[in-house]
């Protein structure tokens, strides 16, 4: 579980999160939606430390991970993954090299051992025969899964995904988005995902988090969001056509 | 931002750089990579400029020298000092200043735009040393092989073109080699070309860790870090050869 309380942060003179609480919950998909511009990222890199924040704590299972030192951090976040909006893969790096460097980094494990745990976790994001290739010959889709491959490597506690479905075409995110809420089960990691893309959010919010101009305004389940009557919610969320037609019948059923 | 800011943040990297690595295996395999394309790659650049500079060179002070009162070996004498004191250290590390300096701030500020530092940091690996310290490494270590072989060349660059282009005889060019050989001047010249390689490729790295935006800012990082690389190279050789030569 990782709680966020009353966390601020600015930049220069623009504040970008406002006094945010949030719990997310161990063992769902934790989504946080918003518009671009909203700071949803900023969230997400405060949480993990990338950014250091102005006010509030984050705490990682009983851990206030703000307040640790570098040398804490660097234990700590050998049990975090995450999923960049491009992957992040290392484009010097084939697929194999790029799974097996956390495996590299932190293990003891021997060649082989590191190179079954590799295979273990690319074929569980169905990535096969594609160990020797470089990030620059993988469609975007397989970039992604590789990217999953390499977060999961080392048996994280926490998944943080920033995007996972940007720029893929609706039958690939969906399948990002189905192997991410597996992965949550399976490993029973706390997952916080940052999208805008309402299909995830339908297909896997557990929890859903919407942030409006730097401040939480509104929390609820995948469901919830048919019935709530946040003006600002609803107008994000049932921006499109589609969207509003799909919340017509399911309002007339 | 200032000058102090900017110096300021270099030392803080540099602090981060230099700090005990995680995994020495990791760190020594990373090496040899960097060797390989930072080092090795640089060897044909290296041998072409410094054997036509050596012919150059050769041809400038014969041409300067015609006049029957200086003898003939001088032409050797000037060519082999020249090549020693300034141009197989200094000359060659601008040159590699403009090859390796962009090389590295854009391979670096690339991996910065597309969060590959950031996934370095999430999985908690150092990125600063993890990826700054190996080109450290490698260039300083292999640079004054680099120099060394420019040297040679050099010098056999002048020789191919002095005896060719009949200015002088080979004997002249041999004996002015030779004479009042300082063997000091090389040390110096290696010392001179370790120091340069280390401002290289840390300034580019500077420069490329803290790129942010797009592929037009990575561009303006690699340009600074060449014409910093460049500045800090005239600078040191200016103080260098103060503290080493006086």
């Amino acid at each position: 579980m990782i709680e966020v309380k009353n966390l601020s942060k600015s930049f220069e003179h623009t504040k970008v999160l406002n006094d945010i609480n949030i719990v997310f919950d161990k063992g769902k998909a934790n989504l946080v939606i918003g518009q671009s511009g909203s700071g949803k990222t900023v969230l997400l890199k405060s949480i993990v430390g990338l950014h250091n924040v102005d006010e509030g704590e984050i705490v990682f299972d009983g851990t206030i991970f703000n307040h640790l030192n570098f040398k804490e951090k660097k234990e700590m976040r050998k049990e975090i993954g995450m999923l960049f909006q491009g992957g992040a893969l290392f484009d010097s790096s084939t697929v194999e090299e790029n799974v097996m460097f956390p495996l590299d980094m932190f293990t003891e494990m021997s060649f082989e051992e590191k190179r079954e745990r590799t295979n273990e976790c690319l074929k569980r994001v169905n990535i096969i025969n594609a160990n020797q290739l470089y990030p620059a010959e993988l469609s975007g889709g397989m970039k992604k899964r590789v990217a999953i491959a390499r977060a999961i490597a080392l048996n994280p506690k926490y998944l943080f995904c920033d995007e996972p479905n940007s720029g893929l075409d609706p039958k690939t995110a969906l399948l990002i988005d189905n192997l991410i809420k597996e992965i949550t089960i399976e490993f029973n990691m706390t997952t916080i995902v940052n999208t805008h893309d309402m299909n995830s959010v339908m297909e896997i919010g557990d929890k859903v988090i919407f942030i409006y101009k730097g401040d939480k305004w509104w929390e609820g389940t995948k469901d919830d969001i048919f019935d709530t009557e946040n003006k600002e919610l609803n107008e994000f969320v049932f921006a499109s056509k589609l969207s509003q037609k799909i919340k017509d019948l399911k309002n007339h059923y | 931002m200032s000058l102090i800011n900017h110096i300021g943040k270099y030392l803080v990297l540099l602090y981060r750089v230099f700090s005990r690595p995680e995994k020495l295996k990791l760190y020594y395999k990373e090496t040899i990579k960097e060797i390989d394309k930072l080092g090795l790659n640089s060897i044909w650049i290296v041998v072409i400029i410094s054997v036509f500079m050596g012919a150059v060179i050769t041809i400038q002070t014969a041409y300067n020298t015609e006049n029957p009162i200086y003898p003939k070996y001088l032409i050797g004498l000037t060519a082999r000092d020249t090549l020693l004191l300034e141009f197989s250290s200094t000359i060659v590390a601008l040159i590699l200043a403009g090859k390796i300096g962009s090389n590295i701030a854009s391979e670096i500020g690339t991996m910065r735009v597309t969060e590959q530092i950031d996934a370095l940091e999430i999985m908690g690996v150092n990125s600063a040393s993890f990826l700054i310290l190996p080109k450290i490494v490698a260039t300083v270590f292999f640079s004054p092989f680099l120099c060394i072989l420019s040297m040679f060349i050099g010098i056999f660059g002048g020789w191919v073109a002095g005896v060719t282009t009949g200015i002088m005889t080979s004997q002249d060019y041999i004996y002015g080699i030779q004479y009042a050989f300082i063997p000091y001047y090389i040390v110096y010249a290696l010392i001179k070309s370790a120091v340069f390689s280390f401002l290289i490729t840390s300034i580019s790295a500077y420069h490329g860790y803290y790129s942010f935006g797009g592929s037009l800012e990575v561009g303006q990082s690699s340009t600074k870090a060449v014409v910093h690389s460049s500045i800090s190279i005239l600078l040191f050789n200016l103080i260098l050869t103060q503290l080493l030569l006086s």
